[in-house]
């Protein structure tokens, strides 16, 4: 109704500017931004009110209610808001045999109904007095054009500020779970302890109950795997990028980045069944071949699979950094009497190493974070080892796995997860800041 | 008569394109016509460039003159649309001919841009980075030596011996612009090619790439492509017109400023066109 009610004004705001208009003639604004300020005064106020008691409604029943609420309190242990749940399951039920609840219920389906009508009054009211606010203010001392800048600008604002909350929201929330956990485990034990195994007792006074919470060997298995996939990614990256930017036609180069691209759109999930399905068992073959002791699921797997996964990403990046060389460098190297090849290692990859280093330790953080691969791939054991042909497990997985299932919220199990993923928080962020940093270095190389 | 019948009345260059003695010849250059796909730049151009001297091309923008000036060290082989059709001879030797290693020829006939292009390395590195390529200091000593000679002799030694081993992209315009002509002369090219190099100067800057040019030719031939008509007035032998890819007047530079044969070039240098 109150966009009913504004647009309606808004027509008239428009009329009635577009005569004044011809009238005086030295409005400063066009008609149509004095209709929209119109439309908006006669929309937002109402709506934020509507809004308002809709959010309000079960307060404003509790407080008409109140002598009901108190007289029926033993219906539900005393709270008078599992009481008001009650009455309005009565109301849609159509009965009670005790006849004091049931016109309780009566007084609150009338007392609702009176507040949902008053609630549209309302808004209608406000609607219609914006509307003659906008209306009166179609005059030349009120500069719509301005607000309606400041309109907009106050939008984007708010737009900005849901993702930067959000932001820090989770960083504090996971901060204070993390303190938490810290009460409970010293934070020396978590950082710097080797053995790993979560398993505490849920309830109070079970035998045994006191885990071990030390952190070092899920980041050493992350760090390997995370080695393997580097090693992997980022020759092949940096050489397919040399060859696209560099070698390939421009019709080559048409039809082989969009190909890679596609690399990004599979689901990390698929990556992890072949990861566990094709390639955990190969290695495995393989190794026993060699007379070497393989694990069925390894952490050479996930990481080698991994590494596939983002290779199109850092062949990506390390393309546009290549190609963000200016030509002016290469002619300058090739009229030195330079070969390609002595042009693309001395001069090209030097000029955009920063730019590669600073692609490549994104690509580093997206592997620390990256879970589903290691999950299917690289097991749950928590082994201490520097050995690629273990079972490993990472950071990202025992996150998963702590959290999966039923978990009393307090416990220490569940608790390490947020410190768990504080620190890995701590670690990609601390990578994303030095290859920004990196990155911002290389652009002022050229200016 | 509007200019467009003139040039489609004199197509033929006026002047003297050719040199007289073979000896002095650096580049003969016969019937070469130059295409970007669809668009021919350059249209049957022949003209010979005199060793150790100045030649200056002139011309309005978009005349070809550029790219006329990197066909003679083939740069324009990075351009996959480009087919240069004709005949270049350096030396009396075809150096469009298919067993000519592009690299070599590169090597002997130098290259400085239009903007200072300097290599994001230390001042030091620049120099150094053709003689390392062509292997031409054997030793450490006889590099700094190099690097020492090819500074001094584009005039930019004094002002950057105690910097030398700074970044080369934190020096001026001008600085930057000397240190691409040392960088240039340091691999010992028989050639200098020079595309517009003091447009992204300021005049002072301008006047020591001028005096340095005229030090230059008494032992590189140096070819110039340049807006401006003072300059070329300024540093070269012999001028040379382009007009719509088409070489219209070759002269001895003083003739062509004082007495232009061709009508097509007293309005360009008097400022009617172009």
């Amino acid at each position: 109704m109150a966009v009913i009610g504004a647009s309606f004004a808004g027509r008239r705001a428009k009329r009635q500017a577009v005569t004044v208009l011809s009238d005086a003639g030295r409005l400063g604004a066009l008609p149509r931004h004095y209709a929209i300020c119109a439309a908006l005064w006669c929309l937002l106020p109402a709506l934020a009110v509507y809004i308002a008691v809709l959010a309000g409604h079960e307060q404003l029943l509790r407080w008409y209610l109140g002598d009901d609420l108190r007289q029926l309190a033993h219906l539900a242990a005393g709270d008078p808001r599992w009481v008001l749940q009650l009455l309005q399951e009565v109301v849609v039920n159509g009965g009670h045999e005790d006849a004091m609840v049931w016109e309780a219920a009566q007084r609150c389906a009338a007392y609702s109904t009176r507040i949902d009508v008053w609630r549209t009054v309302l808004a209608i009211a406000i609607a219609t007095g914006g509307g003659v606010v906008g209306y009166l203010q179609v005059s030349p001392a009120i500069r719509a054009r301005h607000r309606l800048e400041r309109f907009a600008y106050g939008c984007l604002l708010a737009s900005t500020c849901v993702a930067v909350l959000t932001t820090v929201g989770i960083v504090f929330s996971v901060l204070f779970e993390s303190l938490r956990f810290f009460s409970a485990v010293p934070p020396l034990d978590f950082l710097l302890g080797l053995h790993w195994s979560p398993q505490t007792a849920i309830r109070e006074g079970q035998e045994g109950s006191s885990g071990a919470f030390g952190v070092v060997p899920l980041f050493v298995g992350t760090l390997v795997v995370s080695a393997v996939a580097m090693m992997v990614a980022l020759p092949a990256g940096l050489l397919g990028a040399i060859h696209l930017s560099e070698y390939a036609s421009q019709r080559a180069r048409n039809i082989l980045k969009p190909l890679i691209e596609i690399l990004v759109g599979v689901p990390t999930v698929v990556y992890g069944f072949i990861a566990a399905l094709s390639v955990a068992p190969l290695i495995k073959q393989l190794g026993e071949w060699l007379g070497l002791t393989v694990a069925s699921e390894n952490a050479l797997a996930a990481g080698l699979v991994m590494g596939v996964m983002i290779l199109p990403f850092v062949l990506s990046l390390s393309d546009d950094v290549i190609s963000a060389v200016p030509a002016s460098l290469r002619e300058g190297a090739l009229a030195l009497g330079a070969t390609p090849a002595e042009m693309i290692t001395q001069v090209v990859l030097p000029a955009a190493l920063p730019g590669i280093i600073g692609g490549g330790l994104l690509a580093v953080s997206r592997a620390i974070g990256e879970t589903m691969i290691v999950v299917m791939a690289a097991g749950l054991a928590a082994n201490l080892s520097a050995n690629p042909l273990d079972a490993m497990t990472t950071v990202t997985v025992q996150i998963v796995t702590l959290l999966v299932g039923d978990q009393a919220f307090d416990s220490p199990k569940t608790l390490a997860a947020f410190a768990l993923g504080l620190s890995l928080f701590i670690v990609t962020l601390s990578l994303n800041v030095i290859s920004l940093l990196v990155v911002r270095r290389y652009h002022e190389a050229y200016d | 008569m509007t200019t467009v019948e003139r040039d489609n009345e004199l197509s033929s260059t006026v002047g003297k394109p050719l040199l007289d003695g073979a000896d002095d010849v650096k580049f003969s250059v016969r019937k070469l016509a130059v295409h970007y796909a669809e668009l021919q730049a350059v249209h049957d151009v022949n003209l010979d460039i005199g060793q150790r001297q100045v030649t200056a091309l002139i011309g309005p923008s978009g005349c070809g003159k550029s790219t006329f000036l990197r066909c003679l060290n083939r740069m324009n082989d990075i351009i996959a649309s480009c087919v240069v059709q004709g005949e270049v001879h350096l030396d009396q030797k075809d150096i469009y001919a298919p067993q000519v290693d592009v690299v070599a020829l590169r090597a002997r006939v130098g290259m400085v841009f239009q903007k200072p292009n300097p290599f994001p390395k230390s001042i030091y590195d620049n120099i150094a980075y053709g003689p390392r390529l062509h292997g031409q200091a054997d030793s450490p000593s006889a590099l700094d030596e190099l690097v020492e000679t090819s500074l001094r002799r584009a005039g930019l030694w004094a002002e950057v011996k105690d910097l030398l081993h700074r970044p080369a992209t934190s020096l001026s315009g001008g600085q930057q612009q000397r240190l691409c002509i040392a960088r240039t002369i340091a691999i010992q090219p028989e050639v200098i090619l020079m595309d517009e190099p003091c447009s992204a100067l300021d005049p002072i800057a301008t006047a020591r790439i001028e005096a340095l040019i005229g030090e230059l030719k008494c032992d590189y031939t140096i070819v110039i492509v340049t807006h401006s008509m003072q300059q070329a007035s300024r540093v070269s032998d012999r001028t040379a017109y382009f007009h719509l890819g088409r070489l219209l007047e070759v002269n001895a530079t003083d003739k062509i400023f004082m007495a232009p044969e061709h009508p097509g070039t007293e309005d360009y240098i008097t400022g009617r066109i172009g």
